[in-house]
């Protein structure tokens, strides 16, 4: 069984026991516009939560994507490389960014559930 | 997303087709001081895209326009030339220039256009156009230096519309046959439908297309008919911005300022032969040196290799030695990937020069490429 968290970055984690795939919500890739490129952290890579380990990129702008928790990278999603308009796509399905160990499930307690980021990101 | 009750309590100026843009679904960011569409619902890529394909409106209103009024057309094409270094004496009526607003030694305060009138009625008139961020100083500069035959008129009761894009003279044939016959860079008083407007073809996107000069009260009835055509969609500033990048063309104070001279920002085409003889222009000792010595560095266009884009402000390196700066980077939705422009040092100027872009920390491949990225589509006849 996994759940869903969501970050005040707006960042989602899918926690299934001591792992999370981690992307960025519908809700950001809409306020971003059109996604052209995606810079993914190495696989191997350990994280301390708050490090900034990825950058995604519209036409406009960059904006760096934070570690949501500590822990290691366990793989990257590299069909974004080619495709990374998969992420205006399919924001919490295919435009995954990466998966990383949990390294202390106490850092789960500050996230956001999807009720919780649904009145976050109200107006 | 601010509404624009709360943009106004924020200072923010409206141009007169803020309100309209807005009720398009234009998402209005601050620029310049002004409430401006940055996109609307189709986002930059798809507005980008329709622009090189159909027609693209673009509102500029919060550009200065502005008449200088002389005695007669050459006292008033003196008088600019004494701080450009544009051919105006021989622009006939009618005839448009791109020209740059020189700093004393030299360097490049603004871009602008300058206009003749076609209007017999108007002789002794230039018209200009200059970005919006540099109007005040751009008009307090001129107003400084003209002689007393010769005034500025600042027209912030004009608003200006483009249209761009390849489909534009299908879609400005209808409403007003004769702009059509115009060719790049001229232009003309004419009516769309009953408004009296001040047409030239020219624009900012490397397309074929028009600039439409009319009175602030009648700008919502012109955008409006101009919108009724399947053809035009309203453009952001997002998509112009990409536009621009791919056509070459510089963005005023990033790819260049008043530290660069006409010559390393590559535009010494805009400085004709009359005027390289006699000189007579701000900074001339400088910059006619420069045209036969060079100068240390060069603007270029710059392809990254690469997937990633790379920003004004990345640092340009070969074999890890700093050689220059990104000034405008970012993606090009037609070429189909980053584009990029910015200065080198003047022997690496040459197109196939590879380059290393320090983005992020990490060094990332590169080659100065001849500008245009994507051809340019004027109309010439």
């Amino acid at each position: 069984m996994s759940t869903i968290y969501y970050t005040e970055d707006h960042e989602w984690l899918n926690v299934d026991g001591d792992t999370a795939t981690i992307g960025i919500s519908t809700y950001a890739a809409g306020q971003l516009g059109d996604v052209v490129f995606v810079e993914l952290p190495e696989v191997g890579k350990t994280v301390k939560k708050g490090d900034e380990i990825a950058v995604v990129e519209s036409v406009k702008s960059a904006s760096e994507i934070y570690a949501p928790v500590s822990g290691e990278i366990t793989a990257s999603n590299a069909a974004l490389e080619d495709a990374p308009e998969t992420v205006n796509e399919d924001a919490q399905g295919a435009g995954w960014f990466f998966k990383m160990t949990i390294a202390d499930r106490s850092e789960l307690s500050g996230l956001m559930d999807e009720a919780a980021y649904g009145e976050f990101t109200k107006e | 997303m601010l509404s624009g009750h709360m943009m106004q309590n924020d200072g923010l100026k409206r141009t007169p087709l803020a309100s309209l843009l807005e009720s398009l679904g234009g998402k209005m960011v601050p620029f310049v001081g002004y409430a401006m569409p940055v996109q609307f619902p189709d986002g930059i890529l798809k507005e980008h895209k329709w622009t090189r394909t159909n027609c693209g409106l673009f509102d500029v209103s919060h550009m200065g326009q502005a008449f200088v009024v002389g005695p007669d057309h050459e006292t008033t094409a003196r008088a600019l030339e004494a701080l450009m270094p544009g051919n105006f004496v021989d622009l006939k009526p009618g005839q448009q220039r791109y020209s740059l607003l020189l700093t004393d030694d030299g360097g490049i305060m603004d871009d602008l256009m300058v206009t003749r009138s076609i209007h017999p009625h108007f002789e002794g008139w230039l018209m200009l156009v200059v970005n919006a961020a540099f109007k005040e100083v751009d008009f307090a500069q001129i107003a400084s230096r003209l002689p007393t035959s010769v005034r500025l008129e600042t027209a912030p009761d004009r608003a200006l519309i483009a249209i761009q894009g390849p489909k534009t003279a299908a879609v400005m044939a209808p409403l007003c046959d004769d702009s059509c016959d115009m060719v790049f860079m001229q232009s003309m008083a004419s009516k769309i439908g009953g408004i009296d407007c001040h047409i030239s073809r020219s624009g900012y996107t490397g397309e074929d297309g028009f600039e439409i000069s009319v009175k602030s009260e009648y700008a919502n009835d012109l955008a409006r008919l101009l919108l009724k055509n399947k053809l035009v969609k309203p453009i952001g500033l997002g998509a112009r911005d990409s536009l621009r990048l791919e056509a070459g063309l510089c963005l005023s104070g990033h790819d260049f300022d008043e530290t660069r001279t006409p010559v390393e920002a590559s535009l010494s085409w805009a400085i004709p032969k009359v005027r390289r003889e006699a000189g007579g222009f701000p900074g001339a000792a400088r910059i006619l040196r420069e045209l036969s010595e060079g100068t240390t560095q060069k603007r270029v266009g710059i392809k990254p290799l690469g997937r990633a884009p790379a920003r004004g402000g990345t640092q340009v390196h070969q074999d890890g030695v700093f050689v220059g700066e990104i000034t405008s980077g970012g993606f090009g939705p037609t070429f189909g990937g980053p584009v990029a422009m910015g200065y080198v040092r003047a022997d690496l100027a040459v197109p196939g020069t590879k380059l290393e872009l320090m983005v992020r920390g990490k060094a990332h491949p590169a080659e100065v490429v001849k500008l245009p990225f994507v051809p340019q589509n004027y109309y010439r006849g």
